[in-house]
């Protein structure tokens, strides 16, 4: 028997073939496919009419209102609005509207399992990967060509191996170490799988997992991916999901062909901060030197869940926001907020001057509150620092841990957190 | 309207490395019907892409061209402003298939620094091949695959779907 890597075992039972290798083509079965309200209905539908079929099986189907929400104009309203309207109309049950970010909304429900294979119309599909799925993002075309057939054409990527020794520190996260990644990778990583392994990984609880998978994104990788274990189980089964412990059974043989294998010293990484215009641009916090911002954004999937905000509130207790700065807080999800309310997270971050705006994506691709004008400067906690891509074509977006956008909120600067945490 | 893939003839515009489809599709025009959104593409790196590209003009990028956000009006924008292709060292592979799945060519094409902004090309993308008429150069790029060829040759994945479905 041959051995094969996470990515290639599910294409091979997606596909029907017997064995698959890295850089074949497969044609695979879709196991779930999730839209959200921006490349959803509102571009779908006209091309499911155009090909005159339906959606193949709405039960595969996970729709999500995340980005227009809530409506702030009449187009936004109206985007909304079709969505809601396409789902009853097609008899999508699983429709998250208004419920929190796709990627976060996906996990919390329980709607991926280990060894699924899911597309996602939103390039930070990778995500899925936290849970043993293999899951791409696609466009809405190709999405479209998935409802009608229930199939798509797959390269089988190559593996690379991504393996974070040791622990953490005290004040460093996840986003600390793709930030990291983003620069000692590159972000040209195309087509590949990326798998996270060692000890550093195994220690972090699923929505820290969730971080590594969600910015595979930005290493250009096809998607990311995380081996199940027993954490990954647990949670999957306190979401309300069905799981069997042979699902466990997902992942790369001892012996498959990964393309290479990198490892880092998680016990050696510091707070990482990316510099304007690319995530890839980063360096440790104590490189950046003095950087005067004009606001803190804590939101998206990759930067206010649960544990994003309470890693915010460990360093804003007892603090204040400096008085020239905007501290604001998009929580990743409804049960986010409904769990950092009853936790006292929210008490503490509002208590220190935070502000909080509507569940959803927010001004991450700038369609949300809290967009930038010209020339001003922000530290936040998504994804992506692309130019003009949050207001502004001047405005300067550093990104930065949870942690650390709670420090230079409270220094007025880009700061190290480890100083400001008890 | 069927991609054309030999002899395909226009001028060159020339970006850098990581044009992401923030720069191609911004933000704060996602909400606006396409050809309004298209006016706004690549505005915030040269102001004067929108209103000077021509029918049938190339980009010529670097590494990642199109990476970021999986919204396919990056591609479409360029397609509904006339590129005929897009040559870049490293497309980002969303955006790749995204192209294709609209009808717009595009292959990698290694030797994009040898081409200057303005440079007059001859492209054929069924043999990969990219002459520069400007410089008297030739360089090959990559070929499109025969299985996407079908696709682009239909116009795009949904009329290459809509004959498909139909046969059956």
């Amino acid at each position: 028997m041959s051995a094969h890597t996470l990515a290639e075992k599910i294409l091979m039972r997606a596909s029907g073939a017997a064995s698959v290798r890295a850089g074949e083509i497969v044609v695979a079965k879709v196991d779930l496919a999730m839209m959200h309200d921006s490349g959803g209905p509102r571009r779908v539908a006209p091309y499911l009419q155009q090909l005159e079929a339906k959606v193949w099986d709405p039960e595969k189907v996970v729709l999500v209102s995340d980005h227009y929400v809530p409506a702030v104009d009449p187009q936004s309203a109206a985007i909304l609005s079709l969505t809601r309207r396409w789902a009853h109309e097609n008899g999508i049950t699983r429709f998250h509207d208004m419920q929190g970010i796709c990627h976060v909304v996906l996990q919390e429900y329980a709607h991926l399992r280990p060894g699924m294979l899911v597309v996602g119309g939103d390039s930070h599909s990778p995500s899925g990967g936290a849970v043993g799925a293999f899951m791409v993002g696609i466009g809405a075309t190709e999405m479209a060509g998935v409802l009608a057939t229930g199939e798509i054409w797959l390269r089988v990527p190559e593996t690379v191996r991504v393996s974070w020794t040791g622990q953490l520190a005290a004040g460093v996260c996840a986003k600390d170490m793709m930030l990291a990644l983003c620069r000692d990778l590159g972000q040209n990583n195309d087509y590949k799988a990326i798998e996270y392994c060692g000890s550093a990984v195994t220690a972090l609880p699923m929505a820290e997992r969730f971080v590594l998978c969600n910015m595979s994104a930005e290493l250009g990788a096809k998607t990311g991916m995380i081996a199940p274990d027993e954490k990954t189980l647990a949670e999957i089964r306190a979401n309300g999901g069905d799981i069997a412990d042979s699902a466990l059974q997902w992942r790369s043989d001892e012996n498959a062909a990964i393309e290479r294998v990198v490892e880092f010293d998680a016990g050696r990484l510091a707070p990482q901060v990316a510099a304007p215009h690319s995530p890839g641009n980063s360096l440790a916090v104590d490189q950046v030197g003095r950087v005067r911002i004009d606001q803190a954004y804590i939101g998206a999937c990759t930067g206010a869940k649960l544990t994003d905000l309470q890693m915010a509130a460990q360093v804003l207790r007892g603090k204040k926001v400096a008085p020239h700065v905007r501290l604001l807080v998009a929580p990743a999800s409804l049960r986010t907020t409904q769990l950092a309310a009853a936790d006292g997270t929210l008490a503490t971050l509002t208590a220190a001057g935070a502000i909080l705006l509507p569940t959803g994506c927010g001004a991450c691709a700038g369609y949300g509150a809290g967009v930038l004008a010209e020339g001003e400067v922000c530290i936040s906690s998504t994804a992506r620092n692309f130019k003009g891509r949050m207001g502004h074509a001047t405005s300067q977006v550093y990104l930065g841990s949870p942690f650390t956008v709670a420090a230079s909120a409270v220094t007025g600067h880009v700061t190290d957190p480890r100083a400001l945490l008890h | 309207m069927s991609a054309k893939l030999e002899n395909l003839r226009g001028r060159a515009w020339v970006f850098g490395d990581n044009i992401d489809t923030d720069l191609l599709a911004p933000g704060h025009a996602m909400r606006k019907p396409l050809a309004e959104l298209a006016q706004h593409c690549l505005e915030a790196i040269d102001p004067q892409f929108a209103r000077s590209v021509h029918q049938g003009d190339f980009i010529v990028a670097g590494t990642g061209f199109g990476i970021g956000s999986s919204r396919e009006q990056a591609a479409q924008a360029l397609a509904h402003l006339g590129v005929g292709a897009v040559l870049a060292v490293a497309p980002a592979r969303i955006f790749y298939r995204n192209a294709i799945n609209l009808g717009l060519p595009v292959v990698r094409f290694p030797h994009a620094d040898s081409v200057r902004p303005g440079d007059d090309l001859v492209v054929d993308l069924v043999h990969g091949c990219v002459y520069n008429l400007t410089r008297n150069t030739e360089h090959d790029c990559e070929p499109v695959p025969e299985f996407l060829r079908d696709v682009l040759q239909a116009g795009g994945l949904i009329p290459h779907l809509r004959t498909r479905l139909r046969r059956q």
